[in-house]
């Protein structure tokens, strides 16, 4: 079932207007009971709303629908393009280009595992406490959600690192990022092993599958940074 | 316990247990107050100088403790006001005192143990063994799971014991009504928080129902509550307005800010149809802050200013214009989602909660903490006021519109370098951070925020000493 917005919003005010005024018929205006019943009316009306939707959204983002990608697009190169349809810009997966990572395939049980695994990571270490992800979290350190694309990570990090990929590049990174630090605010060595920081890489690279509805706008296509 | 309290607040002797609850609970609240301000100044100076604890206690350990400490002080000072109401609400003390305070010191264990490990082990190998005894790492909950467990069964102990009260009192008021539900609604919320899934997009979307239904939704409904209550006893407003007023504006929270979730639903992986419906519904959540604050000066106006408790009654006001700007205005400005697209994670949402946890919360709470005050120390007249009161109210007051002005420039400055001109990625995160627009304003943040942290001495000052000398001013009106 497919939901437009102008149809929930009027479709939930109406209903709202139109129970109201049949509990509250030939009640004086401001007499309490008449706002009580309104009040009792418009919470429950919007809360239905709100319940139908979120088992719509939730069947739309399970873990290998259109919205939210399987994990084994981690074995393919992956990017993101402007969408003229859509009006905002949207990853693409090239299924016709494996990028595989760290030089292995990884079958849906394996991946759906590393990235199990990078998200528990994640968590472990706060990593919300200093960066966003999906744009929600802390703004002392850079947004996360297509951190994957970042061509910082290749014509930087890997130099840097001296790691033979992006991919063992940021695992290099994550493991001694106190050591790679490109500014005065360096991220702090969190004590990753080299299982969790591989995990946490896995876990980016799935991340920047998700389609976020064009956030961020233009992610790389930047006029204020040239490499 | 009792001596402590009556040194802090004055002869408890004649209280009822439920209000002797009240007063441990604030007690531990303003504690908590300057934790949450002493944790938000170390963050502040990180950005200035990042090498500050680097390895001791990095950003993410100090911004933890800030927002956790205010988030839970906050907590604790509406579960005093509702024990504080609750007698006078149903006419009899509170049914399970002991139960009460027992949750009372299994809640401030909790939070003790929680804080010591933040501070001292911080983090842990990325298992379930961390999330359930170390740090959840979901910002705002990170509280490990066995404490988010303490929480519940906390919550479920002060529910019964308002229920039970309700119960057996054999009446029940506007007010209490839309207390059980809200409080049931609060908890209810609290549980979807808890569970763990490697889906991003589903632990958001779920996250958001504890984070946004709680504070632009259940909680605003619980300070509709209890702003209502403190209307009848500072300017002694009938109850029936109150109640009117108060369904009102459930109609207008809940009408608007339920749907209204929506605007954290743009872009984290979740349908297109959000961006309309939370577009829409949240551009309406001002509506009942207009309410509140029509309410709150009308009432004020109809009493010529006279009141029994000037220092809750001027933050009754700052209460309702804070909400209003904070919340309302300051939400508005970046809630569509065609100007969310590039402010969306910048400095512009920590201005915004800066000015709305204020406004709505912080002034709510120490309203009804002055009217426990007055009602400890003067409870006959005069008029409860003092000199510091109003240092600590206007030094808060501009302390924290600069440090708010700060963010916002700071969050501007990001949307327009990172995001509009650059493309969000990392070195544009940098570049921009170094701009001066973003790096200044982080100076005048901590300054106001050393300030804030002055002025709340001077409020804890007042707080311990107002209302004990003897009396000067003659009683503008009864208190109620």
């Amino acid at each position: 079932m497919e939901f437009g917005w102008l149809e929930v919003t009027v479709a939930s005010i109406v209903l709202t207007l139109v129970l109201g005024s049949i509990l509250t018929r030939g009640r004086d205006w401001l007499d309490p009971e008449f706002w009580k019943r309104y009040a009792i009316v418009g919470s429950v009306v919007m809360f239905i709303f709100l319940w139908i939707l979120t088992f719509d959204t939730l069947s739309k983002t399970k873990i290998g629908s259109e919205r939210v990608p399987s994990p084994t697009v981690i074995n393919y190169k992956i990017g993101y393009e402007y969408n003229p349809e859509k009006g905002y810009y949207m990853p693409v997966v090239y299924k016709d280009q494996k990028e595989l990572l760290f030089g292995k395939e990884y079958t849906e049980e394996e991946a759906m595992e590393l990235i199990t695994k990078g998200k528990l990571v994640i968590q472990s270490r706060a990593c919300m406490d200093c960066h966003t992800l999906l744009g929600n979290g802390a703004y002392y350190a850079p947004d996360l959600t297509k951190s994957w694309l970042d061509p910082k990570w290749e014509k930087i990090v890997v130099p840097m690192t001296q790691a033979k990929d992006k991919a063992e590049a940021m695992v290099k990174f994550l493991m001694e990022p106190d050591k790679y630090a490109t500014w005065m605010r360096r991220m702090p060595n969190l004590g990753l092993d080299e299982e969790e920081a591989k995990a946490v890489v896995a876990y980016l690279k799935w991340m920047a599958t998700i389609n976020t509805n064009g956030f961020p706008d233009h992610f790389g296509e930047s006029k204020l940074v040239k490499f | 316990m009792e001596r402590i309290l009556t040194k802090l607040w004055g002869d408890i002797s004649n209280l009822p247990e439920s209000r002797k609850i009240a007063l441990m609970y604030w007690t531990v609240a303003i504690v908590l107050f300057g934790a949450q301000l002493l944790f938000g100044l170390l963050a502040a100076y990180q950005y200035i100088n990042p090498d500050f604890l680097y390895s001791v206690m990095p950003f993410n350990v100090t911004r933890m403790l800030h927002i956790n400490a205010m988030v839970v002080w906050l907590l604790m000072g509406f579960i005093g006001g509702i024990y504080w109401m609750l007698p006078e609400e149903t006419g009899i003390d509170v049914v399970g005192a002991k139960l009460g305070k027992i949750a009372f010191y299994v809640l401030t264990g909790a939070v003790a143990i929680v804080v010591l490990v933040y501070l001292f082990i911080q983090w842990g190998k990325g298992n379930f063994f961390t999330m359930w005894f170390i740090n959840e790492g979901r910002e705002y909950l990170e509280a490990p799971r066995w404490a988010d467990w303490g929480i519940v069964a906390v919550m479920a102990i002060i529910y019964y014991n308002v229920l039970a009260t309700v119960l057996k009192s054999g009446r029940i008021t506007g007010l209490m009504g839309v207390l059980l539900v809200d409080m049931v609604a609060l908890a209810g919320l609290y549980l979807t928080g808890m569970f763990f899934t490697p889906n991003i997009t589903i632990d958001q979307f779920w996250w958001w129902w504890v984070v946004h239904l709680w504070v632009e939704a259940t909680w605003e409904v619980l300070v509709g509550v209890l702003m209502g209550w403190a209307l009848m006893h500072v300017l002694g407003t009938p109850r029936r307005i109150i109640e009117g007023w108060l369904y009102l504006e459930v109609l207008l929270v809940f009408g608007t800010g339920i749907l209204g979730l929506g605007h954290h639903y743009y872009w984290i992986g979740t349908p297109e149809y959000w961006l309309g419906i939370g577009g829409f519904f949240s551009s309406l959540e001002p509506l009942p802050l207009v309410a509140m604050i029509v309410h709150a000066v009308y009432d004020a106006g109809v009493h010529k200013l006279k009141t029994v408790n000037r220092p809750a009654l001027f933050f009754i006001f700052l209460q309702a214009f804070g909400n209003f700007f904070g919340a309302g205005v300051w939400g508005f400005m970046h809630t569509l989602p065609q100007i969310n697209l590039y402010s969306h994670g910048t400095q512009m949402a920590a201005s915004h909660g800066h000015l709305a946890f204020f406004g709505a919360y912080v002034a709510t709470n120490l309203v009804l903490m002055y009217i426990a005050l007055q009602y400890i120390r003067a409870p006959e007249g005069p008029i409860l006021d003092s000199k510091t009161w109003r240092i600590a109210y206007v030094g808060m007051i501009i302390s924290m519109v600069g440090m708010v002005g700060a963010l916002l420039v700071a969050g501007f400055a990001q949307t327009f370098f990172e995001r509009a001109v650059g493309g969000a990625t990392w070195q544009d995160y940098i570049v921009t951070q170094m701009h001066p627009w973003v790096k200044v304003p982080m100076y005048w943040r901590l300054g106001f925020g050393i300030l804030f942290f002055l002025f709340y001495f001077v409020l804890v000052y007042d707080m311990l000493t107002i209302g004990r000398k003897a009396p000067t001013t003659e009683t503008e009106v009864k208190p109620a």
